[in-house]
């Protein structure tokens, strides 16, 4: 009786003098073999799933990067669907490890919500959509108009700076999940549906009648979108950063997935051979094997492949990336990625 | 030496001195895990960078809101957008609870009829509703009632003042003017006339059996003061009416669609239960008692408002008090359908700016906790007040 007593006892007293040790995440994510990625829960281009539950888009394609370059192979990725709602908590309890759902880096974000921003690969802006047959060719048109969009967004602080500083009035209708807001907007309950203008391209193809809508000139904001991670784990930050900037780098190296093998091979441009992984040892610094870069670029691909591939000009979603800022800085655009070594 | 031993164990196997030692450690053990908690979360926060306090609720919140009851800007505080959001899960809570109460009781005292269509279509309204999730039901009245309304432009309207379209519904806000105030106090002095009345016809029916239509006569006083007051400062009312403006109208009061949505979808699922609430009290009632009161001579109507009622509102409260405090904590579904409620607003829109969950979830929490406990506290003073005097 007392030896169960204090057996109790010593287990409560444990409980208090038990400090959380917490393991790296890249320690962590080794051992358990997949890491959790943060996506959306359906934004054709960014993050969207097939009828096979395959996930892809630009924004999956940064998870596939870490992925590879964490194990070699780009599909050691569990993905988690999140509402905009939920996606930070689930960044903070450590549900996901890497967010990578559009999500627009600000400084209340970087600073105040526990986030690290691990940099930029989809440059975008706040638009509005409209009925063709409104007869609407302006934001600056749009006063006194119902405005559907999406809770938990910066798209919400967005739209009241829009209509306060020109002086407009509107209604708000704000909905949980990006499909009810379609949905609304489809139905005629609003006027506009306002979110990033590559939201609006990605959603516009959901739409019953995708070309009886026009998206408006104006962009009202900045929204520079990236993956994001925990504040307070340096190295992991470390490693997302540096697979999107491998990625951008590639690029501009003219390294892509068709030829990284045979250029590997033969390249004489200590760049190259860098991003290679034959030379520099940026594997070690990162606590990654050598050949990290490489396996991102020949089983990912660089920045230009996965544009492409998924929001380009001839896919359904249809950004043309030439004049827009996610063209490189060598083509007018602000790609810009510091030198990887 | 053998006395002193014996003080000892009885002190140390007295019942009442271990229960009290058990939950003295009880007690501080609870009070332990929860420093625990407390202090963990406080230093994870830290260790994470997560801002906690509240000092945000003075700050500028920067966001709109679609519906307010009170004035709201994005100027405003993230303490008013609260106050907002409280105010529209009160006002969906309270239309909610009047009508399902309403169309509760008709449907359960329809399904006891006689009429055996009657019957069945009370029978079938109580199946239906209650076993379709409740989620869906708000979905299919959301989408259903804007896919039947026809855009501003094609408005439904009557008499020019009423409009009815798939951003809501336009009816005239009277505006008070000059004397009515007049009219307001010639309104509360018709109330408490009538219940003057109210209480005298009591007395004279216990001293002499008489009675009086207390009700019709209540009615007649509050319809003749306020005509004879409007009459004498000269009809101080005008209206405010809407105009089609640009993409809608405006002026008026407004009622937006997700609110008409919610408020049906919540009190017709909850009626369903109400129904089945009422019955069981009305069948709880033994058939005796109205025997009983048929043979001292009451009418029909006389024998369900003093006999059966009363004795199956014994029955019918506590399980109505759950109805009531299960539809106020529905209405959080409300953030589907982007009704501006408590929950889309703080603990949705506020949550994501400031990122601080545990203080906004923390404060949503404790007004559920608040109102829940509110209309128990409420429901139990009527169910005191209800019950049947035992002599």
């Amino acid at each position: 009786m007392i030896i169960r007593k204090l057996t109790i006892l010593s287990a409560i007293v444990s409980l208090f003098t038990v400090s959380a040790a917490t393991a790296g995440t890249l320690d962590t994510v080794k051992g358990q073999g997949f890491f959790n990625c943060g996506v959306s829960q359906g934004v054709p281009g960014f993050s969207n799933p097939d009828s096979d539950g395959n996930w892809s888009g630009i924004d999956v394609d940064v998870c596939r990067a870490v992925s590879a370059a964490i194990f070699g192979t780009p599909d050691n990725v569990k993905y988690v669907p999140l509402t905009a709602k939920e996606r930070f908590t689930a960044l903070q309890s450590g549900e996901i490890d890497v967010l990578s759902r559009n999500t627009t880096w600000t400084l209340s974000r970087d600073a105040q919500i526990g986030l690290e921003f691990a940099g930029v690969n989809f440059y975008d802006g706040q638009g509005f959509m409209v009925r063709s047959d409104s007869g609407i060719t302006s934001a600056m048109e749009l006063d006194g108009a119902s405005v559907c969009t999406n809770l938990g967004t910066t798209t919400e602080l967005n739209m009241a700076d829009f209509f306060r500083a020109n002086g407009m009035s509107y209604e708000p209708v704000v909905f949980e999940k990006a499909d009810e807001v379609v949905n609304a907007y489809d139905e005629g309950r609003c006027d506009t549906y306002t979110t990033d203008k590559s939201g609006l391209a990605a959603q516009r193809t959901k739409l019953a009648d995708p070309d009886a809508h026009v998206v408006l000139p104006e962009t009202i904001s900045k929204e520079p979108l990236g993956p994001v991670v925990r504040e307070g784990d340096g190295d992991w930050a470390d490693i997302v950063r540096w697979s999107l900037n491998a990625m951008i780098e590639a690029e501009e190296f003219g390294l892509d997935k068709g030829s990284a093998s045979s250029t590997c091979a033969t390249t004489g441009n200590p760049v190259v051979a860098r991003l290679c992984g034959k030379e520099g040892g940026n594997g070690a610094a990162l606590n990654l094997g050598d050949s990290w870069s490489y396996d991102i670029i020949s089983q990912v691909g660089n920045y230009g492949d996965i544009y492409e591939a998924n929001v380009g000009a001839n896919t359904p979603v249809g950004l043309a990336r030439a004049g827009s800022p996610n063209a490189s800085y060598k083509n007018g655009g602000v790609l810009y990625a510091p030198p990887a070594r | 030496m053998q006395d002193k031993n014996l003080g000892l164990s009885s002190i140390l196997f007295n019942r009442s001195v271990q229960g009290i030692f058990y939950q003295i450690v009880t007690l501080v053990l609870v009070i332990l895990a929860v420093l625990y908690i407390v202090d963990n979360t406080a230093s994870n926060m830290i260790a994470r960078g997560l801002a906690s306090g509240f000092h945000f609720l003075g700050v500028e919140s920067g966001f709109d809101i679609g519906m307010t009851l009170i004035d709201y800007s994005p100027t405003s505080t993230y303490f008013d957008s609260f106050i907002v959001g409280l105010l529209n899960t009160l006002l969906v809570a309270g239309l909610g609870i009047s009508i399902a109460t309403i169309v509760g009781f008709t449907v359960g005292i329809a399904r006891l009829s006689s009429n055996w269509l009657i019957a069945k279509l009370a029978e079938s309204y109580i199946e239906i509703l209650r076993n379709i999730p409740l989620l869906l039901q708000i979905f299919f009245w959301y989408f259903a009632v804007l896919r039947a309304l026809p855009k501003p432009k094609q408005s439904l309207e009557l008499a020019d003042s009423f409009f009815l379209n798939n951003r809501g519904l336009f009816i005239p806000d009277p505006v008070f003017g000059e004397g009515g105030t007049l009219i307001l106090y010639s309104f509360i002095a018709a109330i408490l006339i009538s219940i003057g009345i109210a209480i005298w016809s009591k007395q004279r029916q216990n001293k002499t059996g008489k009675t009086f239509p207390v009700f019709y006569s209540s009615i007649g006083l509050l319809i003749s003061f306020i005509f004879l007051s409007m009459l004498a400062t000269g009809f101080p009312v005008t209206f405010d009416y809407p105009e089609l403006k640009g993409f809608n109208f405006k002026g008026g009061i407004k009622l937006i669609p997700e609110l008409v949505a919610l408020t049906f979808a919540l009190s017709m699922y909850t009626a369903s239960f109400i129904a089945e609430v009422v019955r069981a009290g009305i069948q709880a009632v033994s058939l005796g008692q109205t025997e009983a009161a048929r043979s001292l001579g009451l009418n029909p109507n006389q024998i369900l408002r003093l006999v059966i009622i009363p004795q199956a509102l014994r029955v019918i409260v506590p399980p109505l008090t759950n109805q009531y405090l299960n539809l106020t904590k529905n209405s959080s579904l409300a953030a589907a359908i982007a009704y501006p409620d408590l929950v889309l607003v703080f603990a949705g829109t506020a949550l994501m700016q400031t990122g601080q969950a545990i203080e906004i979830i923390g404060m949503v929490m404790g007004v559920y906790l608040f109102l829940s406990l509110m209309t128990s506290i409420i429901m139990n003073l009527f169910n005191r007040f209800m019950r049947v005097a035992e002599r």
